[in-house]
């Protein structure tokens, strides 16, 4: 399966990687060449076979419902690009 | 010379008072000195961290509080996360990361008093099997400078054969272990899949990320996953059941242990020297009293294309965090959100994880699930149950756990397809989740080769006995580049 600009651009919003025009073109054969190989999945028979989501079959451990974190902000935040009175700041969205 | 002793016979004279654990780790750092620039094996180096924890663990020494890897110095992969160190992934993305809490098993390995020397280079985000993908630059195998050691746990690898270490941790989702010890000439083993809490460790593939130990010698390895691992709450995928001892089979003999040799691993593609070389360490094994049965793995040629499914899969999921807001990079001036987003992305990844990511969310679209994820999903059982239904037949499989000896550094970058397969050997095991062993076994073009030891679940102490009852009789896991003896 061979993918081409639209696709390309579809997958750019969906994972919000920036694909430049110019770039376009290689970033389509790379990824065609993968799926290439993905085709060779097609041929095995998979009928009556239930995926498999973890190796050992097991299922979420739950926990009691109870607060397990303590506040850690001011440490968390200090590494953050920009963050002022516990908030994370990003451009402003809405004018 | 201190980096040429077993980890039992270092902790033997630090007990002893021989030398001290400041001496010992100030070895290892003079080391990275001399010999680090060249190789690019270490991300970071961490000094002053490494020496105040070996005067602590002097002090446990003395105070007669010691544990077997007491004072012993280790590397940590630099995937985990060390509070208050620079934990990057090798990425753009982390270049200014300062972890603010420890991975379990840095936890760990820190309350015993293992000074940490630094951490190791990889792959960005452990996707490669080269460490050529760093943001740092690649590494170099200390065999030979051309080569590459492997990865994604690349600099891990080199550190223990250069003798840059005496212990490093490592983390394996598709080979990242196996494969770098392979190339470098070091014993590594990946557990059980949830045997080692993956708390801590930056995610790329949940479902099959396993973190393991890489030392010279399977003895070192046993004594170092005992530190390692346990269950742990933190890690929703943790084993619920009691650690074993691994070290406690490792002087068993190997009589009438049943080695299920798969045909299909022997075919088209593995390097005929590197053939030779296994076949040859199947032999030594028999005559340690080992029995050879073929056995048979028919969907081992779907396991790649499966593989290449699931983990980017869960990498384009995971790596979702990742928007600039956070932690990490974030782009100049972004002009609005989605810039932010967009930008912060694209500058801050490399090429192969953009891939890997788009690749994976393209896997999980509206039209494609069916076709991709889910059939990859069954192909993970078809995989996994040829490997239950061998080890009816046998105790552990063996064979090559790469087609060739290192390839040179460039050499496959720019044709991802064929990286990809160069983990033919390595990603069945990851799909099923269970143990298998590195360890070293001779040269092809003048290049180190690992045996590839597979077991079923849980028999990580049976396949560091065999790895160990192998050392015994030969010794390629001592030998070291002549310029790092």
């Amino acid at each position: 399966m061979s993918l081409g600009k639209t696709e390309v651009e579809y997958i750019s919003r969906l994972t919000q990687i920036e694909v430049r025009e110019e770039a376009v073109e290689g970033v389509a054969e790379k990824l065609s060449n993968i799926l290439e190989l993905f085709a060779q999945m097609e041929a095995a028979d998979t009928k009556d076979v239930l995926p498999m989501a973890h190796p050992l079959d097991a299922v979420q451990r739950l926990r009691p419902d109870v607060v397990t974190e303590v506040d850690q902000h001011k440490k968390l935040q200090a590494i953050a690009p920009a963050a002022a009175d516990a908030h994370y700041l990003v451009p402003q969205v809405i004018e | 010379m201190m980096h040429n002793l077993t980890i039992k016979q270092m902790s033997e004279k630090l007990r002893t008072g021989e030398f001290t654990s400041v001496q010992l780790t100030q070895h290892y750092l003079d080391r990275i000195d001399e010999f680090d620039t060249e190789l690019n094996a270490y991300v970071t180096v961490t000094p002053e961290l490494a020496i105040s924890m070996a005067e602590e663990a002097d002090k446990k020494i003395a105070a007669g509080e010691a544990e077997l890897l007491t004072g012993i110095p280790v590397a940590h992969k630099d995937i985990f996360c060390t509070d208050g160190v620079k934990t990057s992934c090798a990425s753009k993305m982390l270049d200014n990361f300062i972890a603010p809490y420890d991975a379990n098993v840095v936890a760990l390995l820190k309350k015993i008093g293992m000074p940490i020397l630094g951490k190791t280079n990889m792959d960005e985000f452990a996707m490669g099997s080269s460490s050529e993908s760093s943001y740092y630059g690649p590494t170099k195998n200390p065999w030979d400078h051309k080569a590459v050691p492997g990865g994604s746990s690349g600099g891990a690898a080199a550190v223990i054969a250069a003798g840059l270490a005496p212990m490093a941790t490592g983390t394996d989702t598709g080979g990242s272990i196996r494969q770098p010890a392979s190339f470098c000439g070091i014993t590594g083993i990946k557990p059980t899949y949830g045997a080692v809490s993956r708390f801590g460790i930056i995610a790329y593939a949940s479902s099959f990320d396993q973190a393991g130990p890489m030392t010279r010698s399977a003895e070192d390895s046993a004594w170092m996953l005992n530190a390692m691992a346990g269950f742990d709450a933190r890690d929703s995928t943790s084993l619920e059941r009691e650690t074993p001892d691994y070290t406690a089979e490792l002087e068993r003999s190997l009589k009438g242990l049943k080695i299920g040799v798969p045909a299909e691993y022997f075919g088209v593609g593995l390097d005929s020297d590197v053939s030779d070389v296994v076949k040859t360490a199947i032999a030594e094994m028999e005559k340690l009293g080992a029995k050879v049965v073929e056995v048979h793995l028919p969907n081992k040629d779907l396991a790649v294309p499966s593989y290449y499914v699931l983990a980017p899969a869960e990498a384009s999921s995971n790596l979702s965090r990742f928007d600039g807001v956070r932690f990490g990079y974030r782009c100049e001036k972004p002009t609005d959100l989605e810039d932010l987003y967009k930008r912060s992305r694209s500058e801050g990844f490399g090429e192969e994880v953009k891939r890997r990511i788009m690749v994976g969310a393209y896997a999980l679209s509206a039209g494609y699930y069916d076709a991709y994820y889910l059939k990859a999903q069954k192909l993970r059982r078809m995989v996994r149950d040829d490997f239950i239904k061998a080890f009816n037949d046998c105790d552990v499989i063996m064979g090559p756990v790469a087609p060739t000896p290192a390839f040179n550094i460039g050499e496959k970058s720019d044709d991802q397809v064929s990286m990809y397969l160069s983990d033919l050997y390595t990603i069945p095991v990851n799909l099923a989740g269970l143990p298998a062993l590195s360890v070293p076994a001779g040269f092809a073009q003048d290049r180190p080769v690992g045996l590839h030891i597979v077991g079923p679940y849980f028999s990580e102490a049976k396949l560091l006995n065999i790895g160990h009852q192998f050392q015994q009789v030969t010794d390629w896991h001592t030998k070291m580049p002549a310029q790092y003896q």
